[in-house]
């Protein structure tokens, strides 16, 4: 039984239209800036074609399908392999948050496997499945996953002794104590995970789609390159930053909806 | 019940008007306290060590029902162990706590010098933690309203502890401890985080509410004058023992900065000073 939904909604979600015009006002700069700099011919077409050549090859390869079709599928890749990764660094950095034992078993190889860049295992990846989705999943699973583990883990260990004190004086069961101290104590901690893991998500995938694969953005920049199409080139590059730009907004979104009673969520 | 306990009190006052004022008082109190809802406390021989030193070296001690009992003592003499043991939060080396009576977990309250509110549930969700094993009852939520008026805060029970003062904080979480209706509340320092007059304000809310609801109230604290200004009764610890058992017949409500309580605040501070002294040459 929850008083949080019958209370009064809290004001840090609405977002102020001004702010959210003027975060868009640098970019729209230097889009500016560029296409000037491109029809004056002070930056060669070869080099850099001007934003309107980039939106229309977009237009273009949006009107084929092409498009949406190569977004559609990172767009999959990243969230199935975000999922799984995610799912288990957060399993691992609860069990070994809430439990010694499995803490002393298991932290220790974690910490060593953490150590290895996990791109340097695209040889070993592109060998044992091949181009297929596995290779991608695989990579952007064991990417994400120990952000999420290590921050999940040091959110739970990091839940103020007092107030946990507090839950067992004043009886709360096991279940209730993870549901109502715990897991909200961590909450922060976990969003700090999940924002790394997000940029190391798109990161992961655009190497992998690079080298390893048949379809995605990855891919068709790469394709785009074979065929000196540079604005396609560009165009992927562009998406990319948007699609990372999203994630990092949907994770805010997501921040505000349950941080609001965190004192730096209750200004504005 | 509390209706009976007060009219019985007033009923009394005539063949006490012969009286002193002082012993008025306390016959009222002990009258008082006979009808309390409190639990009484009876400690036998009680030992604590934390790593082969040992903080409690035998306490015996009785308080009675409803009593209102300061314990004081320098830093480090095991008053706050004391205190912990009583509320269960640590396990006892050697000796006996018994209340006198079979005790539901929510009939011993503490409350600490930190409000250890849940910054993530609004005052009133914070309230109802305190409710224990009742969380899930139909009338939980109107329990705790009643708590927090009670404090005087039924006006903040939709914002977030982080939008509290110090002092109210520590209003929601009396009111946690309250919401319980307990028998027996303990406090370990909590006003030591105060300024000065949200003390004041908080020290004569803890006693309205003790008068109010008639529990058994233990109170650790190193401030000697807020010791004599609520207690019934000052207990002094020294080197793990209990070195003096003072009453305080002082009639309420006392007046802060009385004489009285001055010389009562005086006599304590010495025998402080003085089993310091007597711990530094051993």
């Amino acid at each position: 039984m929850s008083l949080i939904d019958s209370l009064p909604r809290v004001r840090g979600l609405r977002l102020p239209r001004a702010d959210a015009l003027v975060q868009w006002l640098v970019p729209l700069c230097i889009i500016l800036v560029w296409q000037l700099a491109c029809v004056t011919g002070f930056v060669p077409v070869r080099v850099l074609p001007a934003p309107s050549d980039v939106a229309l090859a977009g237009w273009k390869l949006l009107l084929s399908g092409e498009l949406a079709r190569n977004i559609w599928v990172s767009f999959w890749r990243a969230g199935i392999g975000f999922v799984i990764g995610g799912g288990i660094g957060f399993a691992f950095g609860l069990v070994n948050g809430l439990s010694q034992l499995s803490n002393r078993l298991t932290d220790t190889t974690l910490q060593m496997v953490r150590n290895i860049p996990h791109l340097a295992l695209i040889p070993l990846v592109i060998l044992w499945f091949g181009i297929d989705e596995e290779a991608k999943l695989f990579l952007v699973a064991l990417g994400v996953f120990f952000p999420i583990y290590l921050n999940t883990l040091h959110g739970i260990r990091t839940v103020d002794p007092q107030l946990i004190e507090m839950g067992r004086i004043y009886g709360m069961s096991n279940s209730e104590l993870f549901r109502r101290v715990i897991f909200p104590g961590a909450l922060p901690s976990i969003f700090v995970g999940l924002r790394f893991a997000l940029g190391i998500m798109w990161l992961t995938l655009i190497v992998a789609e690079t080298i390893a694969a048949s379809s995605g953005l990855g891919y068709m920049a790469m394709q785009a390159r074979e065929f000196m199409q540079i604005d396609v080139v560009v165009l992927s590059i562009l998406i990319y930053a948007l699609l990372g730009k999203l994630a990092d907004s949907a994770s805010r979104v997501l921040e505000r909806l349950t941080l609001s009673w965190h004192p730096a969520f209750q200004k504005s | 019940m509390q209706q009976a306990l007060r009219s019985g009190v007033l009923d009394a006052e005539p063949v006490d008007r012969v009286e002193p004022r002082v012993e008025q008082a306390r016959l009222a109190r002990e009258r008082e306290v006979a009808a309390s809802r409190g639990l009484p406390l009876t400690i036998r021989g009680l030992r604590k060590s934390f790593g082969g030193n040992e903080v409690l070296r035998g306490i015996d001690l009785h308080i009675p029902a409803g009593q209102f009992v300061a314990v004081v003592g320098q830093s480090g003499c095991g008053k706050s162990t004391l205190l912990r043991l009583i509320a269960g939060l640590e396990t006892i080396d050697a000796g006996t706590i018994s209340f006198g009576a079979e005790t539901r977990a929510e009939d011993v309250r503490v409350m600490f010098q930190e409000p250890r509110l849940l910054p993530w549930a609004r005052v009133l969700s914070n309230v109802e933690v305190g409710l224990g094993r009742d969380r899930a009852a139909p009338d939980a939520q109107r329990r705790a309203e009643q708590a927090l008026a009670e404090v005087g805060l039924d006006d903040k029970r939709g914002q977030w502890p982080a939008t509290l003062s110090g002092g109210q904080k520590q209003r929601v979480a009396l009111a946690r401890a309250l919401v319980s209706h307990p028998r027996v509340l303990a406090f370990d320092e909590p006003l030591g985080a105060l300024d000065a007059l949200t003390r004041i304000s908080m020290q004569r809310l803890l006693e309205r509410v003790w008068h109010d609801q008639a529990f058994t109230a233990i109170l650790v604290t190193h401030d000697v004058a807020e010791a004599v200004a609520l207690a019934d009764r000052v207990l002094v610890i020294a080197e793990g023992r209990v070195a003096h058992d003072i009453q305080v017949d002082i009639a309420r409500p006392r007046r802060r900065g009385s004489a009285e309580l001055a010389a009562l605040e005086g006599s304590i501070l010495r025998e402080l000073l003085q089993s310091a002294d007597d711990a530094t040459e051993l």
